[in-house]
């Protein structure tokens, strides 16, 4: 049990010190670094409680891609030339109560679940908990395809939804781009590209009709 | 607290068995991609070190510690230097969860497929931050084509292993293997494999997608700034992911360490060896591809990937699962 005490209080450490530098840092793009190098210490933290699947679900979906995203955007708009004087500034940010207000909220939220489990310990006893003999992967497909399936397509769709207003809100038609279509490159022979034609003498011919 | 050091001594040991034929099997395969590359092309290639020049991959890497390590001025440090460190890693780490016989597995975690799936999405880290930290236009062009490119392709190469995981009915590698004891999954699968070896090979940014280092557009891409031993673990990081993804190419369909017949000849082979001859053969084919194949416009591998192999795979998966479903044949949980 030392090992994994030590082990985590070393994940722990790493995503408190990793969270605090992400707001902390002044440029941006190692503020992503640094939310990635949390992302991946939680997940470790999840592995180590014994949830593998979500752990590794945590890398593909956070790490492996949305910090991706981020990422990209922080790069390309160039954001990190804009340095984060959010503890700098002379007159204050703006942005401070808001901030506050939010991790309140947060923190008001957390209380009340840890004071649920402290008053009403059986909230935690549901079916799926208990079943110590099957694996991570099948006890959420036991409960996510059967109890929650509503709720799980409902979550597809919303997801769904977002994509396809992003894509409307992006989307412009650019006048005048030329598409590559492989079936007409494909599909076209020797009568659609050459003309064979007889040119009279001292006529000459009328080309590009 | 002797218990726990002899538990860490026999792990270190394992390690260090697996992790050293590893590291010198990625200097040999560079050798054979350069010359199988060199046959196709009526070449003879790098013939001169050592017996059929196999000891140039050994002359190549003691030049690159020779050589200085250049560091840019205005280039990210820290991160700078991280980059080929990451690479590196990841491309090493995720051999722990590789079966090579029923016995021999460093990790057997009942999430294997997922684990190589999330290291190999994290690969995709060492070559953003070096194309970043090197402060350069090329590198960054560069990163940022490849953090596309990988993104998209490692979409599809999930979906086809969905397609895989419906008919095992585990993620565990070592049952993914034991499921293909009747047939592999390359005859049933067989689409699903031409597209999991074209996504692998983007995935691994090999040629005809080695877009983010296209030589002709982008001088060497994310690799511009580095010299010395950070180029050289880029470039083994870059050919240990490739057989990486050989391996899993090998486990998901073609049927990992089992023989391909169980009768006399085929069985007393060595069930590790079976794994190695399908991933020289994945990477001899990896080889030639690079040498037949040329190189694709940034446009038309974003359409391969969204427009054609999303769409296909995911199809495929919804017909694998009506066929499992209408004849039964769900794997049991």
């Amino acid at each position: 049990m030392i090992a994994h005490a030590i082990f985590f209080y070393i994940f722990s450490f790493i995503a408190v010190i990793s969270a605090v530098m992400v707001t902390v840092s002044k440029n941006t793009v190692h503020s992503v670094f640094f939310l990635i190098l949390d992302f991946i210490s939680i997940s470790c933290l999840f592995i180590m409680i014994g949830a593998e699947f979500l752990g590794m679900i945590m890398l593909i979906v956070y790490v492996g891609a949305v910090a991706v995203l981020f990422l990209f955007v922080v790069m390309m708009l160039n954001v990190a030339h804009q340095k984060n004087t959010f503890f700098k500034s002379t007159h204050g940010s703006r942005h401070i109560p808001i901030g506050l207000l939010v991790s309140l909220i947060i923190f008001f939220e957390l209380v009340i679940v840890v004071g649920g489990w402290k008053y009403k310990p059986d909230l935690i006893n549901s079916i799926s908990l208990e079943i110590s003999e099957v694996s991570n992967t099948h006890s959420i497909g036991y409960v996510l395809y059967t109890d929650y399936i509503h709720l799980f397509q409902l979550s597809g769709m919303i997801l769904l939804v977002a994509m396809i207003g992003a894509i409307i809100l992006t989307y412009r038609k650019r006048e005048g781009l030329k598409r590559q279509s492989y079936f007409s490159q494909i599909s076209r022979e020797k009568g659609d590209g050459v003309d064979l034609v007889d040119v009279e003498k001292n006529k000459g011919v009328k080309i590009d009709v | 607290m002797q218990h726990y050091f002899i538990i860490l001594a026999s792990e270190i040991y394992k390690i260090l068995f697996l992790l050293i034929p590893v590291l010198v099997t990625v200097a040999m395969i560079v050798w054979l991609d350069r010359r199988v590359w060199a046959f196709v092309q009526k070449r003879r290639g790098p013939n001169v070190v050592g017996p059929f020049g196999l000891l140039q991959s050994l002359a190549d890497a003691l030049k690159y510690i020779f050589k200085e390590i250049i560091i840019p001025a205005s280039s990210n440090k820290v991160i700078f230097i991280l980059a080929p460190i990451v690479t590196m890693t990841l491309a090493l780490i995720a051999w722990a969860v590789i079966p090579f016989s029923d016995e021999f597995v460093l990790a057997d975690i009942n999430v294997g497929i997922l684990y190589i799936f999330a290291v190999s999405s994290l690969g995709v880290y060492g070559i953003i931050m070096g194309g970043w930290a090197s402060n350069s236009k090329y590198p960054f062009l560069g990163s940022i084509r490849s953090a596309a490119q990988m993104v998209s392709y490692e979409v599809s190469i999930g979906v086809i292993i969905i397609n895989v995981l419906l008919c095992v009915g585990s993620l565990n590698l070592s049952d993914i293997v034991l499921a293909q004891e009747k047939i592999w999954f390359v005859i049933p699968l067989f689409p699903m494999f031409v597209i999991f070896f074209i996504s692998a090979l983007a995935e691994t940014n090999r040629p005809p997608f080695d877009l983010p280092e296209a030589e002709a557009e982008l001088v060497a891409g994310y690799q511009t700034e580095y010299s010395g031993m950070m180029y050289a673990m880029f470039w083994l990081g870059e050919y240990a992911n490739i057989l990486l993804m050989c391996a899993l190419g090998s486990i998901l369909f073609l049927g990992g360490w089992l023989s391909p017949i169980n009768m006399y000849p085929f069985d007393i082979v060595p069930s590790p060896l079976w794994l190695i001859l399908k991933i020289l053969f994945l990477f001899i084919l990896f080889a030639l591809v690079k040498a037949i194949v040329p190189r694709y416009r940034y446009d038309q591998l974003m359409k391969l990937g969204w427009k054609i192999f999303l769409p296909f795979s995911l199809i495929w998966v919804v017909l694998t699962a009506g066929y499992l479903m209408y004849f039964d044949l769900l794997p049991m949980v």
